[in-house]
């Protein structure tokens, strides 16, 4: 314990910095607790049997692990008139975040280029204009993109809702690319124009081998915001273009037959898998998005 | 003609994302305010009628109920995370051998979808089989904890839900502020004996001014967006009890067909996240410019 960090007065001995310590560690710990509880209910819930949830008791372990919620979870949990689990939905999800994520990452990476090194009249207007577009609260686009998708023959469709996520992502991916290039002295791109290098070949050779780390921390920023968006899959999908967010949504508020707790459970797991996986993997780069995203520099 | 296309690639680069914010962006901004002008109900009308849609949403009482569920969810959220967030950070600076395990477990709610944390919420909160159940099975039968299903109640298990969600994220922006301050100073004042509560009160957190800043903006931002935790949590209920103006506009919008409230209600949202953010902003881009 001689690690403190800020030596309290002189006076206090030992004994006193220790019972600090052990009281500063329960703190620590109650509160590790909160967080985990809700994690730990959902888990055991999707482990347990029906039988089991209704003698009611949320903290408990399972008497009997079983696997069945998961099973109907993700392949035979009805969420409305269909009965197909989750799986299509997952589906659904990847094959609108995956190509929406790299869509609007490419275009940062070269709208944060050209804001950051390419200085013209009116790119800072530009980007000014872009950053309060990531402000705006989606609702009061709604209603004109949902006529918008219709004009443009993809609403209710996957295309459509890839559309949407790219167009109100491009705000923050431009943001952390901008940020990120506006410190890469200026000198590197004046110098490779005087070599003869045009546009391209300075992003393509200069810049886009210095941005792994922005550009992981934009993927995965992303990622989260479209696999965890549930307004514009609400307000943009159909039956069978649902993402897995809308499903899961559906199975819990769905008014058919017995509430299965435990499958509940187990879909909620499920939708939260993909992300809290990043999280586990990346949650270095998880957090500087997040922050990124907050305290702009 | 390459030539012309070199010296202009910048420009024909960003072009496709001006037109987009235009057009998405603002456009579709000046749409809204445009039919929330007018008398459109199944569909988008274009005549200008004064300000009728507004004097409907004064008229609601749904709508006033939702207002106040904001002012009572956004000020309890705000504080209550801004204040948890901190007192972790605080906890968390005291050289603690596991500080990257325990941030990890504070953090990862916010890699969740709203959904899936006001599934599990309402799971919990569930006056049946949830903690009531759980805690009277423990022998204390007169325990009682029905917020979920009271009207007058039930707004405050969104903010729990929320706030279980977001504090972890508070406490990360306000631990990278903690470790930004300057550790002379602070050497320097244990040197002088001022005890550590007081360097904190006196030093360190004042020091942290635009950080409180930030995380304010953060918060709020998420409180006026609260959308999906509602939803998933009580589904605007019982009733209406814990609408909010983003459940409101949803509702309009897409069940009850009613555009120009969609319209309206979502132009009182945007005006008050521009009250907030806008000054914000301001301040920031011109600290930056100079």
């Amino acid at each position: 314990m001689t690690d403190l960090p800020y030596n309290p007065s002189r006076g206090q001995s030992q004994m006193t910095k220790m019972v600090l310590r052990i009281v500063l560690y329960v703190l620590l710990g109650l509160f590790a607790l909160f967080y985990l509880m809700p994690l730990f209910v959902m888990l055991t819930t999707s482990l347990k049997s029906l039988d089991e949830i209704r003698t009611g008791d949320l903290v408990s372990l399972p008497r009997e692990v079983t696997f069945d919620a998961w099973r109907t979870a993700w392949s035979t949990a009805c969420t409305g008139i269909q009965c197909e689990g989750v799986r299509p939905y997952f589906l659904n999800s990847l094959l609108i975040a995956i190509p929406a994520v790299m869509i609007s990452t490419l275009m940062g990476a070269l709208n944060g280029y050209v804001v950051a090194q390419w200085r013209f009249k009116g790119a800072n207007i530009f980007f000014a204009l872009m950053l309060f577009g990531c402000f705006i609260p989606f609702q009061v686009v709604l209603l004109p993109m949902a006529r918008m998708l219709g004009i443009m023959g993809v609403a209710g469709t996957i295309p459509g809702l890839i559309f949407v996520h790219v167009i109100y992502g491009l705000g923050f991916t431009t943001l952390f690319f901008r940020n990120y290039y506006v410190s890469i002295p200026s000198e590197l791109t004046k110098a490779a124009k005087v070599d003869g290098a045009g546009f391209f070949r300075i992003f393509w050779s200069i810049f886009l081998p210095l941005s792994l780390p922005i550009i992981v921390v934009t993927v995965i920023w992303q990622f989260t915001q479209i696999w965890n968006d549930f307004l514009f899959g609400v307000s943009f999908s159909q039956a069978g273009t649902q993402p897995v967010t809308v499903a899961l949504n559906n199975i819990v508020n769905s008014t058919t037959g017995v509430k299965e707790y435990n499958v509940d459970m187990a879909a909620a797991i499920i939708a939260a898998l993909p992300t809290l996986f990043v999280y586990v993997v990346a949650g270095k780069y998880f957090i500087r998005g997040l922050t990124a995203g907050s305290v702009k520099g | 003609m390459t030539r012309w296309l070199q010296d202009n690639m910048p420009k024909i680069v960003l072009a496709p994302s001006f037109i987009i914010v235009m057009v998405f962006v603002y456009g579709f901004i000046a749409w809204t305010a445009w039919v929330s002008l007018t008398r459109s109900r199944l569909m988008p009308r274009y005549e200008i009628d004064s300000f009728i849609q507004y004097e409907r949403l004064a008229a609601s009482p749904r709508f006033e109920t939702a207002m106040v569920n904001l002012a009572i969810f956004g000020t309890l959220f705000i504080v209550i995370a801004m204040v948890l967030g901190l007192l972790l950070a605080i906890l968390l600076d005291q050289k603690i051998r596991t500080e990257g395990a325990i941030r990890t477990i504070y953090l990862y709610p916010m890699a969740l979808s709203m959904i899936v944390t006001g599934t599990a919420w309402k799971w919990i909160l569930n006056p049946e089989l949830g903690i009531e159940a759980t805690v009277q099975g423990w022998g204390f039968a007169g325990f009682e904890f029905g917020w979920l299903v009271d009207p007058d109640k039930a707004i405050y298990t969104v903010v729990i839900a929320a706030i279980w969600q977001s504090s972890g994220f508070v406490m990360a922006l306000f631990l990278a502020g903690l470790r930004s301050v300057d550790e002379e100073i602070i050497k320097a004042a244990q040197v002088d004996g001022i005890p550590t509560w007081r360097v904190y009160s006196a030093i360190i957190i004042p020091s942290m001014a635009p950080i409180f800043l930030s995380a304010f903006i953060v918060l709020a931002h998420l409180a006026i967006k609260s959308f999906d935790l509602v939803i998933a949590l009580t589904g605007g209920g019982p009733g209406y009890a814990t609408d909010l103006p983003a459940t409101y506009m949803y509702a309009m919008a897409f069940s009850r067909g009613d555009i120009g409230q969609a319209a309206s209600s979502a132009m009182v949202m945007m005006l008050v996240v521009f009250a907030i953010v806008v000054p914000y902003l301001y301040s920031e881009l011109r600290t930056k410019d100079d």
